[in-house]
């Protein structure tokens, strides 16, 4: 079936097997290799992209049901040499070990930051009617379907820390 | 090296002038990690688009398959191949060795109609696409000749032996001074099978190029997989070149191959075109190595004033029929408390279960749990503080052996941790502590793990421009080592660690056993000092023998490296113009390790200190880490900001054992009932608040030449057992059985009329 999506800026028009994922399309078709397939059922989070700046996990979803939609992968997001702040933080707090979890990390936190920008509430928000307060409980909330088996995750909050700023 | 007191010599690591040792620099592999594009065994450029395989595994524990129609498959669409034990190609004989040097014998895939495990490979279909693999491996019809499988171990402990060659050790009289203890305790700890769950599945890209099959694969160990794979195809073990340069987490499941290398090499030859295999999910479950679960018994006996008089600890195991594992939970405690009356040892069943095998610190991961959760409950038992109890049993030498510690800091561990952590608000008496609907208690434990040396080459080169580059057949599974080899290959040859670049993961490098058991830094890092000294001494000779070296002459002995330069007296050059002018080539050199003998002469461990706050919801009976802070003493620590990450994910494993993660066999199937990360239950952001770990100032020099030790391993040991005995201490429920999950604390909570 032929597609057509926005990746990383760039339009692609791709001929897919209707059964391909977005995950294994980025992978195999348009050769973006960074989003990792973890578990290929939705439950660990290595393959988080961001979709018209919503982050998913691109295993669980078509790619023939991305007709039209604009896809950000962690190669969309910055390059060595020009790093996304995100990155720069996971860098200099060693919010990684292996790095199999990371690009999804990253683009994680990425739709998370606008999420809460956004004002989207999440379990742990108490006052659905106030501005939403990025507070260390938030994030790690919201980051929890990001699974990290090196257990980076005070390095990671760090990091997310480091770019959204401190909170009183 | 023939003594480790030839280690007390200063060298360029223990020296440390440009301070690059200890160091948090950024991981030097980081940049490629955090933008996507450090390229893992799957994602590997191949010469040509590879095709890809898709494996069909057993659905019972044991028996034959007694039929397999492959028709469907085979005419699905996209399909290249379809294998089966009836056609795959010859293999070496399972556990043969062509060539006696091999490390590991062969390990073939499908080589016969028996069915060892639920889980193993009964099938193999390569297509043109995932997809269309996939969708042809789901049609292939297996039946089966089941037979009776052992897969129930604690119905099974009637079956148990002692591990092949091992016997209980025992030192004084246990049994008569436990009757005559006068403050005893005997009591059982139960732990589960366990995932290592790393997320980056195996996986294998594999081509051919004439008789030479180039492999990029996931594993922990080079030379390893080299070998286990040429035995398979039975080939000459250099007509296999694997690499493995990035990899997504080992944790000891890596530490061998999976049939993803077979299968991947073998459809490559046959298909004469490159060919790449991942595991699912679920097929690392099943299929790959886990830890096993243990039942373990612990014994002590005391005087009033808490001195141990009698310690035993002992009980059972498991692993696969076919290979042999044991997870030693007690070797630990030989070294750990003094005590005159011991006894320790490990009972082995052989079950028809995938096989078992290490998982992040074997042995001390599992044992910890059950001693360190005994020392707690003696503790109160005698009235006495947890740390007090320790520090009072705290041996001079090694308990069992005599021989001397290199350097123990135990009792500093847990005072500074207790300091740190406000232990003294502690109320020993437990359920005393509330916040809202939580209960509210402190734990500690003591960690102590195994300190390893191995034998290991590594070779360093310098070329025209100057760069360094370190080279060694080693493994960086996410512990740091391209950056730990980069700090002490510039610190050696004094230059900047912009001027370095390390190349690991290669099997026609110098080969270095690779990671595991803690001992990738201090294994291959003094393989790495090593190279460089032999790289100082050459570029020493060169610069002293060119007329045109402002060193001409010079005393080679004399000649000191730093800033990128080499020097001597007043005079010096760049390392660059030097090499540029007398050898443009490039200059290499080659190091190595080998323990020496009298390492063995002394006690060499890691220790430290866990403290954790547990919350426990009165209602739930959930429990909810609050606090967790750990005080290691792991020897001179080479890059602070990794070695950080490495422990603290250590402690992290520490949580997810003590309150989610286990594994459960199907005593019908001999399956493991869960396959995925929906089931098994990791530790995930919000279940980690606020963990934090320090280590002492520590120098080890009877370790390795660098004065530095493990951490990868260190973090887990003991950490679970904080947990447990927090929980004890918020809320009086003493579980002994992991992971501590709500269903057994409300039980308890419930057993005590809370
Ligand atoms: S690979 Fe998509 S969530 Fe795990
Ligand atoms: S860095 Fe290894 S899983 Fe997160």
């Amino acid at each position: 079936m032929k597609t057509t999506m926005t990746v990383n800026g760039q339009a692609s028009t791709l001929d897919l097997d209707p059964r391909t994922t977005l995950l294994d399309a980025l992978r195999e078709h348009l050769n973006l290799k960074g989003s990792k397939k973890g578990c290929d059922h939705g439950q660990c989070g290595a393959c988080t992209v961001l979709v018209n700046g919503v982050r998913i996990n691109s295993c669980l979803s078509l790619a023939v049901m991305h007709d039209g939609d604009a896809v950000t992968t962690i190669e969309g997001l910055g390059v060595v040499g020009a790093l996304h702040p995100l990155q720069e933080a996971f860098l200099k707090q060693d919010a990684f070990q292996c790095g199999y979890c990371t690009p999804g990390q990253i683009c994680s936190a990425a739709g998370m930051l606008k999420e809460l920008a956004d004002n989207w509430p999440s379990q742990e928000t108490a006052d659905l009617t106030a501005a939403i307060v990025a507070t260390d409980a938030e994030i790690r909330e919201r980051m929890s379907g990001n699974i990290c088996r090196c257990s980076a995750y005070p390095q990671i909050l760090a990091a997310i820390r480091d770019v959204v700023g401190a909170v009183a | 090296m023939s003594s480790i007191a030839d280690w007390a010599t200063p060298n360029p690591v223990t020296e440390n002038r440009s301070g690059l040792i200890g160091k948090a620099v950024d991981r030097y592999e980081g940049p490629l990690k955090v933008t996507g594009t450090a390229p893992y065994a799957y994602e590997v450029e191949a010469p040509s688009p590879p095709v890809q395989g898709a494996i069909v595994t057993s659905a019972i524990a044991r028996g034959r398959v007694a039929a397999i129609d492959t028709a469907e498959a085979e005419a699905s669409p996209g399909v290249l191949l379809v294998w089966t034990h009836k056609t795959i190609p010859a293999q070496g004989a399972r556990g043969a060795r062509i060539n006696p040097r091999s490390q590991r014998p062969s390990s073939p895939v499908m080589d016969s109609d028996e069915v060892r495990y639920f889980g193993e490979t009964v099938a193999f279909v390569v297509a043109d696409t995932l997809e269309n693999a996939r969708a042809a491996a789901a049609l292939i019809k297996v039946t089966y000749d089941e037979l009776w499988a052992v897969v129930d171990f604690p119905a099974s402990l009637g079956l148990a032996e002692n591990p092949p060659g091992e016997e209980d050790v025992r030192i004084g009289d246990f049994e008569t001074a436990f009757a005559a203890a006068p403050v005893t305790l005997d009591e059982t700890y139960t732990s589960p099978i366990q995932n290592h769950v790393q997320m980056e599945p195996c996986a294998t890209t594999a081509w051919w190029d004439g008789d030479k099959v180039t492999v990029h694969t996931s594993i922990q160990m080079v030379k390893g997989g080299q070998h286990a794979l040429a035995e398979t195809l039975m080939i000459p073990s250099d007509d296999v070149h694997l690499l493995t340069r990035y990899i997504g987490g080992g944790f000891g499941g890596k530490g061998q191959s999976y049939d993803d290398l077979s299968l991947a090499a073998l459809a490559a030859r046959e298909l004469k075109r490159p060919v790449k295999v991942a595991y699912t999910r679920q097929q690392m479950m099943l299929g790959t190595i886990h830890r096993p679960a243990t039942i373990q018994r612990v014994r002590l006996g005391a005087t009033p004033d808490g001195r141990l008089t009698a310690f035993a600890l002992d009980g059972y195991t498991h692993c696969a029929r076919d290979a042999l594992f044991t997870e030693h939970f007690a070797n630990f405690a030989r070294s750990l408390y003094a005590a005159p009356n011991r006894l320790t040892g490990h009972k082995l069943v052989k079950m028809d279960l995938p096989g078992a095998g290490p998982m992040r610190a074997p042995g001390e991961a599992s044992g910890m749990l059950s001693l360190e959760v005994a020392m707690d409950e003696l503790a109160e038992k005698l009235g006495l503080d947890p740390i007090q109890l320790r520090l009072i049993n705290e041996p001079e030498r090694d308990p069992e052996t005599g021989k001397p510690f290199s350097i123990r800091q135990l009792a500093r561990c847990m005072n500074e941790g207790a300091q740190h952590f406000g232990w003294d608000r502690r109320n020993p008496k437990p359920g005393q502590v509330r916040d809202g609907r939580w209960w509210v208690g402190m734990g500690m434990a003591a960690a102590i793990r195994a300190d390893y040396l191995l034998p290991a080459k590594a070779g360093a080169r310098i070329t025209a421009d100057g760069t360094i580059t370190l080279l060694q057949g080693m493994t960086d599974i996410g512990t740091g080592t391209y950056t730990i080899l980069a700090q002490i290959t510039a610190e050696t040859l004094g230059v900047p660690l912009s001027q370095v670049r390390v190349e690991i993961g290669d099997s026609n490098l110098p080969p270095a056993p690779g990671s595991g058991g803690q001992f990738g830094a201090s294994t291959a890092g003094s393989a790495a000092l090593d190279a460089g000294m032999k790289l100082r001494v050459a570029l020493a000779h060169l610069a002293v023998g060119d007329p045109n070296s402002p060193l001409y002459g010079a005393s080679p002995d004399l000649v000191t490296f730093d800033d990128g330069k080499i020097r001597f007296g007043n005079q010096s050059e760049d390392l660059s113009t030097l090499v540029a002018r007398a050898a443009p080539e490039g200059v290499y050199a080659e190091g190595s390790i080998s323990p020496p003998a009298d390492r063995r002469d002394v006690s060499l461990h890691t220790y430290g200190a866990h403290f954790a706050e547990v919350g426990v919801d009165m209602d739930t009976g959930e429990v909810r880490m609050r606090r967790m802070y750990g005080v290691f003493a792991a020897g001179r620590i080479l890059n602070a900001k990794t070695a950080k990450s490495q422990i603290t994910g250590g402690m992290i494993w520490g949580v997810g054992t003590a309150l989610t993660e286990t594994n459960s066999v199907d005593p019908r199937y001999g399956s493991l009932i869960n396959q995925d990360v929906g089931g098994y239950l990791v530790p995930v952001h919000a279940d980690i608040v606020d963990l934090d770990a320090v280590f002492l100032d520590e120098v080890d020099d009877k370790a390795n030449p660098m004065g530095i030790k493990g951490v990868g391993e260190l973090g887990i040991s003991g950490a679970g057992a904080a947990i447990a005995n927090a929980i004890y201490n918020a809320c009086g429920v003493r579980l002994r059985d992991y992971p501590m999950t709500p269903d057994k604390v409300l039980a308890g909570l419930i057993a005590a009329g809370l």
